[in-house]
C-alpha cells in the first residue's frame, strides 16, 4: 500500500504512546522501586537495601494506612457495584423515562473528585447540611452531637464520595452491556417459558456478570491509589496509603524519600495483585 | 409504585448532595443551624480575581495540550492496534492497560527528581508531559476499538481512484474514525481538567490550575469561595458530558473513561 515497510510503519504508528508509556510509566514505575531501595539518581552512590521495607513494615502507622486504604477500597467497591448495578437494572425498567434517567446517571460522573469531596463536606459534616436538617428535627443540639462522618477514622465521607461517583460509573457501564441485544435474547427466553429467576441467572447474569467486574476492578484500582479524596475527607492519620507516600515525599529531610518510595510500590503492587487475581479467576470462570 | 419509589431515591441520591454546594456558592450568613443562608454574591464575586482568572485560562491551556497530543498518539497506535495482527500486539495492549490501572502518584513520585534536573518542574510543559501519562493509553485503547471498525480497504480505494494522503485523511478516514477521536479528546480533556496530585508534584504549585485553587480555599475553610469555584470545574465537564452523551452512552470503550475521572 506504500512504500514504509509494514513492521516499520506499526513501529512508527505506536512510537509515540509506546515512549509515554515505557519512558514515563515505566521509567517511573522502575524509578520508584530502585529509589525505595536507597538509590538516588544524580547523587553520589548509596548502598541499596530493603531497609525502607522493613522500616514500612515496623511502623505502626503505615500499618494501620493499609488497613484503611483496604477497608476504603472493597466497601467504596463493593457499594458502587451493588448499588450501581441496582440503579442499572432500575433505569432499564423504566420505560419511556428511561432516558432521562439514564441522563442523569450521567450527572456525577465527569464532576471532578475534589468537588465530590468539598458537596460531601458540605453534606455530611458535623456542621453539615443533615447535621443541620437533624438539629431541626430536635434530634441533635448542636454539631459535635452529630457522628463525625468526614474527616473520620473509619473513612466514611471517602466512602460516600467515591461512591457517589463510582456508583453511576458501574450503573452506565451496566447499561452500555445490556443495550447490545439483550431485550432481545429476553423476549426470546420468556417466548421459550422461561421465569423470571430462570431468565435472571441465564440470559442477564452472563452479560452482567463481566461488566460489573470489569467496572469493579477499575473503580478499586482507583479508589486503591488516588489522593485527593482521602487528603480532602480523611484524617492526617491515619491515612490511606497514597496520602501517606506523599506526606513522607515532602519531608525536607531527603532520607525520609526511600520510605516514601516504598509505601508507593507497595500501593501499586496491591493494585496489581489484585488485577492479576481478577484477570485469572475471570479466566478460569470462562472455561 | 416500587419502580417510582426507586426512581424516586436514585433521583434524590444523585442530586442531594449538590444542594448544600449550591447554597453554599450564594452564601453570605450561613451559621448552624440554620437550613438556609442568607443570600450574598460574595462567593461568585470573587470568581472574578486575577488569581481565578489567570487559573482558568492554565487550565484551560493544559487541558487542550494534552487532549491533542493524547489523542494524536492514540490515534497513532489505535491505529497499528486496529487494524494490523503483528506480533507484541497483546503486549502492547497491556502495556497500555498497565496505567490505567496503577495508580499514577506512585510513578509520578519516581519520576519528579527527572522532571527538575531537566527544568520541567514548575512550567507548563511539564504538567502536560506528566498528564500524558494517565491520558495517552486511554485514547490509544478508545482509538483502538473505534479503528477495528474500520476498513482500510476504503482507503485503497480511494487511492486508485486518484486521491492523494492528505484527501485521503481528510474526506475517508477521518469520517470514518471522528467519533472516536471525539471521544479521546474529551476524555483526556476532562482527566487533564480534574488532575491534581500530578500538577501540584511537577507545577510545584507555580503552575496554579482551577483544582490547585480549589485546595488552597477549601484548606483556608472559605467554604462560600470553595463553593463558588468548585461551580466553575464542574461547569465545563457537565456541559461538555452533556452535549456529547450520545456519543458516550452506548460504547464501552468509550464509557470505561468515566473510570479515570
Amino acid at each position: 500500500m506504500s512504500t514504509v515497510p509494514r513492521g516499520l510503519r506499526i513501529t512508527l504508528l505506536l512510537a509515540p504512546a509506546l515512549l509515554v508509556v515505557v519512558g514515563l510509566f515505566g521509567g517511573g514505575l522502575a524509578q520508584a522501586v530502585a529509589q525505595s531501595l536507597g538509590y538516588q539518581p544524580f547523587l553520589p552512590g548509596r548502598e541499596l537495601s530493603l531497609d525502607a521495607y522493613r522500616a514500612l513494615w515496623a511502623d505502626p502507622a503505615v500499618r494501620a494506612s493499609i488497613g484503611i486504604t483496604l477497608r476504603v477500597a472493597l466497601i467504596s467497591t463493593a457499594a458502587a457495584a451493588v448499588l450501581g448495578t441496582a440503579a442499572a437494572l432500575l433505569v432499564r425498567s423504566l420505560g419511556r423515562h428511561r432516558r432521562r434517567f439514564a441522563a442523569l446517571l450521567q450527572v456525577t460522573l465527569p464532576l471532578p473528585h475534589a468537588v465530590a469531596a468539598l458537596a460531601m463536606i458540605l453534606l455530611l459534616g458535623q456542621s453539615g447540611a443533615l447535621s443541620r436538617v437533624a438539629a431541626a428535627l430536635g434530634l441533635v443540639e448542636d454539631p459535635s452531637g452529630f457522628p463525625a462522618l468526614t474527616q473520620d477514622g473509619f473513612g466514611w465521607g471517602i466512602i460516600a464520595s467515591y461512591v457517589w461517583k463510582e456508583a453511576p460509573f458501574v450503573a452506565v457501564v451496566v447499561l452500555a452491556a445490556l443495550s447490545s441485544g439483550v431485550a432481545e435474547l429476553e423476549d426470546a427466553a420468556r417466548a421459550l417459558g422461561a421465569n423470571a429467576a430462570q431468565r435472571m441467572r441465564h440470559v442477564l447474569a452472563p452479560v452482567l456478570a463481566p461488566a460489573v467486574a470489569a467496572a469493579s476492578v477499575l473503580v478499586f484500582a482507583f479508589t486503591l491509589g488516588s489522593y485527593e479524596v482521602p487528603f480532602l475527607l480523611g484524617r492526617p492519620f491515619p491515612a490511606t496509603l497514597p496520602v501517606v507516600a506523599y506526606q513522607q515525599f515532602r519531608d525536607p529531610d531527603l532520607s525520609a524519600r526511600p520510605l516514601a518510595m516504598a509505601i508507593a510500590v507497595v500501593t501499586a503492587l496491591l493494585v496489581g495483585a489484585c488485577v492479576v487475581a481478577y484477570l485469572s479467576l475471570s479466566e478460569r470462570l470462562r472455561r | 409504585m416500587r419502580r417510582g419509589a426507586g426512581a424516586g431515591l436514585l433521583a434524590v441520591g444523585l442530586l442531594a448532595p449538590l444542594v448544600p454546594l449550591l447554597l453554599w456558592a450564594v452564601a453570605g450568613e450561613f451559621r448552624y443551624p440554620a437550613l438556609l443562608p442568607t443570600f450574598s454574591g460574595r462567593g461568585l464575586a470573587l470568581l472574578g480575581d486575577a488569581a481565578v482568572r489567570s487559573a482558568v485560562g492554565t487550565s484551560v491551556l493544559i487541558a487542550s495540550s494534552v487532549a491533542v497530543l493524547a489523542t494524536l498518539a492514540g490515534a497513532a497506535a489505535g491505529r497499528a492496534l486496529g487494524l494490523y495482527a503483528f506480533r507484541g500486539r497483546r503486549a502492547v495492549q497491556l502495556l497500555l492497560l498497565a496505567p490505567v490501572l496503577v495508580p499514577t502518584l506512585a510513578v509520578t513520585l519516581g519520576i519528579q527528581v527527572f522532571f527538575i534536573r531537566y527544568g520541567l518542574t514548575d512550567t507548563v510543559a511539564g504538567v502536560v508531559l506528566v498528564q500524558l501519562i494517565p491520558t495517552v493509553p486511554y485514547a490509544s485503547l478508545v482509538m483502538a476499538s473505534s479503528f477495528a471498525s474500520f476498513d482500510p480497504d476504503v482507503e485503497d480505494a480511494g487511492r486508485v481512484l486518484g486521491a492523494g494522503p492528505l484527501r485521503r485523511l481528510r474526506h475517508v478516514t477521518l469520517p470514518a474514525v471522528a467519533p472516536g477521536l471525539a471521544v479521546a479528546a474529551l476524555f483526556a480533556f476532562l482527566i487533564s481538567w480534574s488532575e491534581y496530585i500530578l500538577t501540584l508534584l511537577i507545577g510545584g504549585g507555580t503552575v496554579q490550575t482551577l483544582p490547585l485553587l480549589l485546595f488552597a480555599s477549601i484548606g483556608s475553610a472559605d467554604l462560600a469561595a470553595a463553593a463558588a469555584l468548585s461551580l466553575v470545574i464542574a461547569a465545563p465537564p457537565l456541559l461538555l458530558v452533556g452535549l456529547t452523551a450520545r456519543f458516550l452512552t452506548g460504547d464501552r470503550a468509550a464509557v470505561v473513561g468515566f473510570g479515570r475521572l
